[in-house]
Order: structure tokens, then C-alpha cells, then sequence
């Protein structure tokens, strides 16, 4: 992390009406599917936020209606106080591109100028492009670009109005480690010069990256919002898996296990916050296993011990729901 | 450029917004070139093949005049009722829409832009129909009646551009195609656009000039020829027009994008 907090909120004071992004008991719904259900979430000038949950959590419609995209049915969004459903609310806003929703027979050059031109003091087009790089590709096309390429035009078309709070929708999903580390020093270094961002995810690394605080997303509800440290805490599981002849799914440690799909009832899959514990207490109390792997567990992993349980059936995506359903 | 508001935001100007909208939309529709060359040569190819070799109606000066606007002025709807139908569907399913929901401006400039550009491809469309026409037949203007022609087809669309957009903001791709067909070859028919209206039996003729394509085509020709439109077609095209412009303004309204997550 570059960015120093404390620095930022002295250099750039907060606005009159406080919030840069409030939303206050919002619930979006599409048909019979309740993609928000009452969130609130506010963002002061110069956070930086990540918004963390698997696909379909609700993210991209929360950001959707801070865009102005989309209106709540019920609750309120503000952008800087103001309406983002009003165009003139969204002059400090800055928003990506879905990479794939590139105009593909425009060049690059033309639709940074497209873009731009809806600021009134945008970055000079040469310049936004020589920042990210894309300086030789001016000319080219943008159905010609790679998908690292197309990301960095997305992150440079977000930030070419200079704006004072961007959204960015998994900005860096599916690119190589390098490029990352790239587009991330750009979201940095923005921020480190008082911008504020909110940015979704389903990758818990991204939001580490990025993030100082996180707000957990699932179902449509807000699960978590705390700091990053608070929530990889919570989220930050260890998978074990070991085949034993004793169950150990009440063991101490272990806030979460299952038997392993098509293995023998023995083989178990632990989830705990401490892996090292975990198998030392094993090793020492001469419980009896073999065939130990150990990895971090996934994000939906995660989520699957963050979802309260009173909500509906189970659905988590890495496992059916009959095997959930049983362990629990 | 800017002006002030409550919140003493400069904003860019709605006229500068809409110039850059139209340079934008001009260069993704040149982009295509076959899209446009079709836009061109389709009116022209109708005019050479049924109404040249038709000699009593192409060494006619009035009946020629008069083919040429019913030919002008179906170009003119089809290219509307196709750029604004099927376009604005496949735009709402391209995932740039919504992030160009998401700039600083409001709906306007983009569809004054869109308006304007249809305009501009669809008098491109017409270059080739009226050398043919010039060329091939009798059809004779004058330069001030084809300054009104231009004019009034221009106005004429202006129906047709927005029943093209209620389609667009309504409908997916797929579903716009065949709606605008359906639209499009009964509305052309009936409006005397491939056949002259004065071969039209008196019922036929009734329901024709209540249509939105025979009051835009009897005013062309009263542009174009002198020949004076029948006494309602002003107001029919104003009705239509006012209504379409609800159907496009409600299709917009209700259009929030297809996609949620």
C-alpha cells in the first residue's frame, strides 16, 4: 500500500454533504429475484472499499445503481449528496467498461476522446494513454486489443474525467500476475492522490491487494463490513482434508467440514482459520489419519461459513446442496 | 460551455455533448461499410429495375417525380424503422450501453445524435436514387422544390425514427427484426409508396390516408411536384408522430439494461 490515509483526508477536506457514496436501505429487485434486500453502505471521500462476494452476490447491481444505472425500489442512493440518476451528479464519478463492451471498430485514441468529452476537464487524451501504456495502440482498433489491453483502457477510461470517487467492476479478473501488479499501482496511485474507490470482486487476493476495508456481499445482503484485517480473519480459511476413521467435524478449530465428494466417508474436508493448530493438536492427541493436504480455502469456501444458516436453503456453489445439508 | 447548477458543477454543454455523440455514432456506421453501401444502393437498384423500364411511367415528368418520392420516402422509413429498431436493440445488448448510461449525460444528446446520423445516412441513401432518377427518367425539380423535398423527407422520418426506437428500447435483436418487417412492408404498401395511391380503391384509399407513410409521401410530392396532399395529412403525421414519440420516450423509461449481475 502506498496510500497514507491520514494524509489524504487532510489534503482533500470532506464535501459539504459528507459521503462521498451513501445508500441507505436499498432493495432491488428483478422479477421474483431480490438482488438487494435493505442494504445500506456508505463511503467517505479518500476510502478505498472493497466490495467482496461470489458471482451473483448483488455487487454489479449495487454498482449499477451508484452509477445511476438503475433506481432502487426502495432506499436511496447519493453521490456526493446528489441523485446519480442526474447526469450532473456523475461528473465526478468515473466508471469501467465491462471489458468485453468495447466498441470493437473504434481505436483506442477514439474512444478515450468519446469518453473524455463528457468531463468538463478530462485528461488530454495522449497523456491518460501514455499513463497506462497504450500509447502505441492509439490507432488500433479495439476489437484488436488482448484482454490485458482492454482492461488497462477500461481503468484509464474510468479515471480520464478525473474523477473524485470511481466503481471498479472485477478490474483485473483473468489477467496475468504482471499486468495486474500494473493496473493495481494505477488504482494506488489514484488513490493516493485523494480519490475515493469503490471496487467489487470475487477475488479475496484482489481486495487485499487493494482494499482497507471490506464490505462482504452475499445474497443481496450486507454479511460483513469491516476492516480488511476483521474480515480475513473471518474469511481467511484453511482447507484440510485427511481421511481418519474418527469424525472430526466437532473438533476444536474446525468451524466447518464435509465428507469429500466420491471418496470413502473416512476422507474429510476440515475448514479452520489455523491449519498449523489444527494438525499439531491432531498430531499430539494421536488421533489417527493419512493423506494430508492442506490449502487455502476458495472465497466461496469462505462464504459458506458467513452465510447465516436461517437464511435459504443451501446453494453454495462448489458443493450440492443435499452433502451441505447433511454436514450441517 | 458550462453552466451553473445548484450544486455549481460545471457540466459540459448539451450541443457540445450531442456533436461529440453524433462524430462517434458517424464513425462507428462508416465503420461498417457494407451497412451503408446497402443503405445506398438498395433505393437506387428498386428505381433502376421497376421504374426505368416502365416507359409511360419514366418519360413522364409527374408520375416519374412522384415514383421517385414514393421510393425517397420508403428508403427513408426503412433505413429509420432498421437503423433505430435494430440498432438500439443490438446496442442495449452490447455491455458499452450501460457504461454509457453511466457518463455525465443525460439521454438527449445520444438520441438527438442517433436522429441526426440516421438523417445523415439516409440522405447519403438517396445520393444514388435521384442520379439514377436524373439520369433515367423524366423526373424534373426545380432547386428550391428539391430543397423542400429534402427538407420534408427529413420531417416525414421524423415518425418513423421514433416507432423505430419504441421498437429498439422495447424489444431484443432478435424480436426487433421481424416486428420492424412487419411494420415496415404493410405501412409502405398501404401509404402508396410502391404503388401510386390513385390506383387504390376508395376503401383502401380511406385507410391510406390515415397511415403515417401516405401523409409523409403525399406531402413529399406536394414538395417535389406542387401537386397539393389531401387536407389531413398534416395532422396525421403530427398525431403519429406524437404518439410514436410517447411509445420511444415510455420504452426508454422502462429500459434499464437486460443484465443485473
Amino acid at each position: 500500500m502506498s496510500a497514507e490515509p491520514t494524509a489524504e483526508t487532510l489534503s482533500r477536506p470532506p464535501t459539504t454533504s459528507g459521503e462521498a457514496v451513501a445508500v441507505h436501505g436499498v432493495t432491488r429487485r428483478f422479477g421474483d429475484v431480490v438482488a438487494l434486500d435493505d442494504v445500506s453502505l456508505d463511503v467517505g471521500p479518500g476510502e478505498i472499499v472493497g466490495l467482496l462476494g461470489p458471482n451473483g452476490a448483488g455487487k454489479s447491481t449495487l454498482l449499477s445503481l451508484v452509477s445511476g444505472q438503475r433506481r432502487p425500489d426502495t432506499g436511496t442512493v447519493r453521490l456526493f449528496g446528489g441523485d446519480p440518476r442526474d447526469a450532473r451528479s456523475r461528473t465526478r464519478l468515473g466508471v469501467t467498461p465491462q471489458e468485453t463492451g468495447l466498441p470493437p471498430t473504434l481505436r483506442v485514441g477514439e474512444v478515450a476522446d468519446f469518453v473524455g468529452g463528457h468531463f468538463p476537464d478530462p485528461v488530454p487524451t495522449p497523456e491518460l494513454l501514455e499513463q497506462f501504456g497504450l500509447t502505441d495502440l492509439a490507432r488500433k482498433q479495439t476489437g484488436a486489443l488482448s484482454g490485458g489491453q482492454k482492461r488497462r483502457l477500461a481503468i484509464a477510461l474510468s479515471l480520464v474525467g478525473r474523477p473524485r470517487v470511481v466503481l471498479l467492476d472485477e478490474p483485473t479478473t483473468g489477467l496475468d500476475v504482471s499486468a495486474r501488479q500494473a493496473l493495481w499501482d494505477a488504482i494506488r496511485q489514484y488513490h493516493a492522490g485523494g480519490g475515493t474507490v469503490l471496487l467489487t470482486s470475487h477475488y479475496l487476493e484482489e481486495v487485499q491487494a487493494l482494499a482497507r476495508r471490506v464490505v462482504v456481499i452475499d445474497r443481496g445482503a450486507v454479511r460483513a463490513d469491516d476492516s480488511l484485517d476483521a474480515v480475513l480473519r473471518r474469511v481467511a480459511l484453511r482447507r484440510v482434508v485427511l481421511t481418519a476413521p474418527a469424525d472430526l467435524s466437532t473438533w476444536a478449530g474446525v468451524v466447518r467440514s464435509r465428507p469429500v465428494d466420491g471418496a470413502p466417508p473416512e476422507r474429510q474436508e476440515l475448514f479452520t482459520p489455523d491449519a498449523d493448530v489444527l494438525v499439531r493438536d491432531l498430531v499430539v492427541s494421536d488421533v489417527e489419519f493419512r493423506d494430508l493436504e492442506i490449502r487455502g480455502a476458495s472465497l466461496e469456501e469462505a462464504f459458506a461459513e458467513m452465510v447465516a444458516p436461517e437464511s435459504t436453503p443451501e446453494s453454495t456453489p462448489e458443493s450440492s446442496p443435499s452433502i451441505e445439508g447433511a454436514v450441517r | 460551455m458550462t453552466t451553473t447548477t445548484p450544486a455549481a458543477t460545471p457540466v459540459v454543454g448539451p450541443v457540445r455533448l450531442t456533436w461529440l455523440h453524433l462524430r462517434f455514432q458517424f464513425l462507428e456506421t462508416v465503420r461498417i461499410p457494407m451497412a451503408v453501401l446497402g443503405n445506398m444502393l438498395f433505393p437506387a437498384l428498386a428505381m433502376f429495375f421497376f421504374v426505368v423500364p416502365q416507359r409511360e411511367v419514366a418519360e413522364n415528368p409527374a408520375w416519374a417525380t412522384m415514383a421517385v418520392a414514393g421510393l425517397s420516402f420508403f428508403a427513408v422509413c426503412s433505413a429509420s424503422l432498421f437503423t433505430y429498431g435494430l440498432g438500439v436493440a443490438e446496442d442495449r445488448q452490447l455491455p458499452f450501453d450501460p457504461f454509457v448510461r453511466s457518463l455525465p449525460a443525460g439521454p438527449g444528446p445520444r438520441m438527438v445524435a442517433r436522429i441526426v446520423n440516421g438523417a445523415v445516412f439516409a440522405l447519403f441513401g438517396l445520393v444514388p436514387l435521384v442520379l439514377v432518377a436524373w439520369l433515367f427518367t423524366s423526373a424534373s425539380v426545380t432547386g428550391s422544390q428539391l430543397l423542400a423535398g429534402t427538407g420534408m423527407i427529413l420531417l416525414g422520418s421524423v415518425p418513423f425514427v421514433l416507432l423505430g426506437m419504441a421498437v429498439g428500447y422495447s424489444l431484443t435483436a432478435k424480436a426487433a427484426l421481424p416486428v420492424v418487417q412487419v411494420i415496415l412492408f404493410p405501412l409502405a404498401f398501404a401509404g402508396g409508396l410502391f404503388l401510386p395511391p390513385m390506383m387504390f380503391p376508395p376503401w383502401l384509399d380511406a385507410i391510406s390516408q390515415a397511415t403515417p407513410t401516405r401523409a409523409g409521401r403525399d406531402l413529399l410530392v406536394q414538395a417535389l411536384t406542387g401537386e397539393p396532399a389531401y387536407g389531413l395529412a398534416w395532422p396525421v403525421l403530427l398525431g403519429w408522430t406524437v404518439l410514436f414519440a410517447a411509445l420511444a420516450v415510455g420504452a426508454y423509461r422502462r429500459d434499464e439494461g437486460r443484465r443485473f449481475r
